[in-house]
């Protein structure tokens, strides 16, 4: 009674939570587990088993291992670009730049426009028209004179198109970055720069030897938040050039399967696939916060 | 006391939906649920409500209209409705093997005898009467018809060039020497399904009507030379176009060929409700248009219809409504401002002008050889469009077209099981 006494009243708490969460999360990812396994196609609900096959079929699908591809390379383009700039944009508020909050407050802003406004200006400015169709950044470089610059953007036929949509989603993801990078930055008691200092280290040798070390932490975070936007991404791409098999990533075709040819089992195992795939990222980084939460 | 009365007076307008959900059987009603949003299909839709509220007073109607993507958003939440067995009273289809598909789904009530009790049999197109039609029984009521096969041009371009719209798509391949010349894009195109919509009308054109009714039914295999034939064509049509520069939508596709800086755009006849209405061009001065290379006396139809779903709660409201959606006036009026065709063959090309009068002759001739479009539902169901979908994606990115021709017929096998 006493023991219950001891965690009822935190339970009753955190139950309303627990429940949603229960039926929401993963009742619903139970549910979509069990129809990846099904024959689903077409209106109503088909429940006949259809073992793993679904699962070697998109193992063995041509689109499935391009979009896998897509979502990589993006992935990979994104995560770095934005990390170096929101970095790069940190390293210069962090030195006491006047007017400070403006730009903060600026570089940050990108990040209340929602993805399907992002994609659709953004299609406006990335277009590749060429002659009296020249349009976006290619018509501005054209007018400052660095033509060499203009290009086909996410329309290009290297297998790689899908990176310059890394230019909108760093555009908008960046400044929180920058706000990361600069929390941590500003963690760093001044009393550690001081003695170095004293020591004789330039400024340079201050960040790579004291700032640096502390900064791991936030660059994690920063990673893993970014990943998992990435691999989800899905409005900006939808937006920017809809159905383009150039920028078509697993969770596009997953909604494609599903809403135009009823493919209900087999979009539920791109959604299982991309779960486990989201796991293997998250599980560890959370592993790890616990792990230094419980040392400190 | 006081604020617990604020609590429930900020609670009811966030109630309020729900309670109007529960209360949504109320005895007089009729729910309609379509994809049309957009400009022109909104005023013909329009059109039709304000015709029904006319006619049948004291009908409570609800407009289901679902915005997004070109009705993938809608046929989603359809698709959910149906399945929970929660149907509107009556929802848009397009006629031909998307409904059929809907058929095979048992979510569609037959109304063969409310057709043949009001003959509308009779006076519907013998076309969209047999897409309407399976295995004896009808299922839905065309409300318009519209035309995927055209050629649009701006008269001015080709003048300048000194050409002529082209009669076969070698014609069109050839022009492309001289607007290249000229700094000018032959032939415009726009999202990834124009592309699609393209590759129909290249079909049609190289393999004629029979050939290419034979391929959606079975008949002709896509691995045959001439079909692989054809699909090289279609490579080099993709090559003379703006593909690599595609604009975002079939609206800025037309832009292009309105402002003059492409010479053609395969679009279909919603074209014409924007060009005309929406940018008020005038027809053979500022556009013209053409059937699509190859397709002379042929008629690449898609028919939008309304349908009665099983288990809908109003079924009688819905009769009412399908038979304000088939009269011939309700048909006229809806026509005028989206830019189809009635889906009726008794309507005289005088009641239209400019290109629809020119459409409607050759829709009404029954000499036309009409065949169902790919890109829009009427010759292959969803699940097969879907892979073809799939397999057009990686032949339009680099890919061959025997691998293409391969897939989509390993796909139609699949569906048939």
């Amino acid at each position: 009674m006493r023991r219950i006494r001891k965690w009822g009243p935190g339970l009753l708490l955190i139950s309303p939570s627990l429940v949603l969460l229960a039926v929401f999360v993963y009742g619903f990812l139970g549910w979509n587990i069990r129809v990846s396994l099904t024959t689903w196609q077409g209106i109503n609900p088909s429940y006949d088993s259809a073992g793993m096959k679904n699962y070697s079929d998109l193992m063995d699908d041509s689109i499935w291992w391009r979009d896998v591809q897509h979502v990589l390379i993006f992935t990979l383009v994104f995560v770095g670009g934005a990390l170096l700039l929101g970095f790069f944009l940190a390293l210069l508020m962090e030195k006491g730049i006047r007017g400070e909050n403006l730009f903060r407050s600026i570089f940050l802003f990108p990040m209340a426009v929602s993805f399907i406004a992002t994609g659709i200006i953004w299609s406006w400015l990335l277009d590749n028209g060429e002659g009296s169709n020249l349009a976006g950044i290619n018509k501005l470089f054209s007018a400052v004179g660095l033509n060499f610059l203009e290009n086909d953007w996410h329309k290009a036929d290297s297998s790689w198109a899908i990176s310059a949509v890394a230019l909108p989603a760093g555009w908008a993801l960046s400044g929180y970055i920058m706000a990361l990078f600069l929390a941590g930055m500003r963690g760093v008691p001044d009393e550690l720069r001081e003695a170095a200092r004293v020591d004789g280290a330039g400024e340079f040798r201050v960040f790579w030897h004291v700032v640096r070390p502390m900064l791991w932490p936030t660059v994690m975070a920063a990673v893993v938040m970014l990943m998992h936007i990435s691999l989800k991404t899905f409005d900006l791409l939808y937006a920017l050039d809809y159905n383009s098999p150039k920028l078509e990533t697993p969770a596009l075709y997953m909604y494609r399967d599903i809403t135009d040819g009823y493919y209900y089992a087999s979009g539920a195992t791109i959604a299982t696939v991309l779960v486990f795939g989201i796991a293997v990222i998250i599980v560890p980084y959370i592993w790890y916060t616990m792990r230094s939460e419980r040392r400190s | 006391m006081k604020r617990r009365g604020f609590l429930a007076a900020a609670a009811v307008p966030a109630l309020a939906p729900l309670l109007a959900a529960c209360s949504g059987d109320s005895k007089n009603q009729l729910e309609i649920f379509s994809w049309w949003t957009g400009p022109g299909e909104e005023e013909g839709l329009a059109k039709l409500i304000k015709m029904f509220k006319e006619k049948y007073k004291g009908v409570d109607f609800k407009n289901s209209a679902v915005a997004g993507g070109g009705g993938d958003k809608a046929k989603g939440k359809l698709a959910a409705r149906l399945a929970s067995h929660n149907p509107p009273d009556s929802f848009q289809a397009h006629v031909g093997a998307e409904m059929f598909d809907y058929v095979d789904n048992k979510v569609l009530d037959d109304l063969t005898s409310f057709i043949k009790d009001n003959k509308f049999n009779d006076v519907l197109h013998p076309a969209t009467v047999k897409n309407m039609t399976q295995k004896g029984k009808m299922y839905a009521i065309p409300v318009d018809v519209h035309r995927a096969n055209l050629l649009w041009f701006n008269p001015s371009v080709l003048e300048k060039a000194n050409v002529e719209p082209p009669k076969t798509w070698e014609d069109l391949i050839s022009q492309n020497a001289k607007f290249k010349k000229a700094k000018l894009i032959t032939l415009a195109t726009g999202a990834q399904w124009t592309l699609l919509q393209l590759l129909e009308t290249v079909l049609l054109g190289q393999l004629k009507a029979d050939s290419y009714r034979k391929l959606f039914n079975g008949g002709k295999d896509w691995t045959e030379s001439d079909v692989v034939a054809a699909l090289n064509v279609y490579a080099d049509v993709l090559k003379i176009s703006d593909m690599k520069h595609h604009a975002s939508d079939w609206q800025p596709q037309l832009d292009k060929v309105d402002k003059g800086t492409a010479a053609y755009a395969v679009v279909g006849d919603w074209a014409y409700a924007y060009l005309a209405t929406a940018k008020k061009r005038k027809y053979k001065e500022d556009y013209d248009v053409v059937v699509t290379p190859g397709s002379d006396g042929m008629f690449d139809f898609l028919a939008d219809a309304f349908t009665l779903p099983s288990g809908a709660p109003h079924p009688d409201n819905c009769k009412k409504w399908l038979k304000v959606v088939a009269s011939k006036e309700g048909q006229i009026q809806f026509s005028l401002v989206k830019g189809s065709l009635p889906a009726r063959k008794d309507v005289d090309a005088s009641e239209f002008k400019d290109y629809q009068a020119w459409n409607s002759k050759q829709w009404t001739d029954p000499k036309t050889e009409v065949v169902p479009s790919l890109a829009h539902g009427a010759a292959a169901g969803p699940a097969w469009s879907t892979k073809i979908t799939d397999a057009l994606g990686e032949f339009t990115t680099g890919g061959k077209a025997k691998d293409f021709a391969a897939k989509v017929q390993s796909a139609y096998e699949k569906s048939q099981k």
